[in-house]
């Protein structure tokens, strides 16, 4: 995996592919230039690809900041336009008591609390499969 | 407690966005070296964060002054951002939400603002800005000025 994210700034975050599903896993502290970079190579691999979901992992970021929430939310949006839905996984509770304080809730985003769950989730969401409603 | 925690005070130029990544480094490692919990030093991070971007984007570039302060046996971590940009024509609008006059969402100033115990904006335009944020290990915030 990468460790040096934050030394480069056209480092690419891995994207593993598992299936239908997309899986990122974010770790430390990321660069403004790879955020906006992932954001490219999400949407071209679900093309490529033609996968219908997509997680991304977050339970090694320490602090998402309005930026990388923008990126999170931006990467969701183009995904379902490619008809793939996005869900991001392990958000630490601080992380999540300080992006409700910075005013950013990120509505649409959809959650999990962890990389199984997420799967799950969008298992239980896939056009054809059992059609349940999220918990 | 006396004089200085190691690894608190620093200068931290803000000229790019790996920059950015030092910054939020630095400011996590001084609020944690001064006994901040996860949750406060998470907001603080987030805070410099969002101001230094401000800095770099709005401001062309600055720096970041980072200070151990103390008030009785509280400590505390003053951040301030500088720059010489064009400085801000109506701060009290760029402090709130939604309001940005670049591309991001406009929550960086107010949000960060949500973030710290104390915040203060000084810009003159065509001079540049100055933002200094205080916040405090072990300490309620204090109560917020809610004009709504």
């Amino acid at each position: 995996m990468n460790h040096d994210l934050s030394l480069s700034g056209t480092a690419h975050v891995p994207v593993l592919r598992l299936g239908d599903v997309l899986l990122i896993t974010l770790q430390g502290d990321l660069h403004d230039g790879t955020a906006e970079q992932l954001q490219q190579d999400i949407a071209e691999q679900i093309v490529r690809n033609r996968v219908t979901g997509v997680v991304i992992d977050i339970s090694g970021v320490e602090i998402v900041d309005s930026f990388l929430g923008r990126v999170l939310a931006e990467i969701a949006a183009s995904s379902r336009l490619l008809a793939a839905r996005t869900v991001v996984a392990g958000m630490r509770p601080a992380v999540a008591i300080t992006l409700v304080e910075l005013g950013l809730s990120l509505p649409g985003l959809r959650t999990a609390l962890n990389t199984e769950a997420a799967l799950e989730l969008l298992a239980m969401t896939t056009p054809g499969g059992p059609r349940r409603e999220p918990r | 407690m006396s004089g200085t925690v190691a690894g608190v005070e620093a200068r931290l130029p803000i000229r790019s966005d790996l920059d950015l990544v030092w910054v939020r480094q630095h400011v996590r490692q001084a609020a944690a070296a001064l006994g901040f919990g996860l949750v406060d030093q998470t907001k603080l991070v987030t805070a410099a964060s969002e101001l230094a971007r401000n800095t770099l984007v709005y401001g062309g570039g600055g720096e970041m002054a980072a200070e151990h302060v103390c008030d009785g046996r509280a400590q505390g971590l003053r951040l301030t951002f500088r720059d010489q940009g064009p400085g801000i024509a109506d701060p009290e609008r760029a402090l709130s939400d939604g309001y940005t006059s670049g591309g991001g969402l406009g929550l960086g100033l107010g949000g960060a603002r949500r973030l710290v115990h104390e915040f203060s904006l000084d810009s003159t335009p065509g001079v540049g800005t100055t933002v200094a944020v205080t916040s405090w290990a072990a300490r309620p915030p204090r109560q917020r000025e809610e004009p709504r």
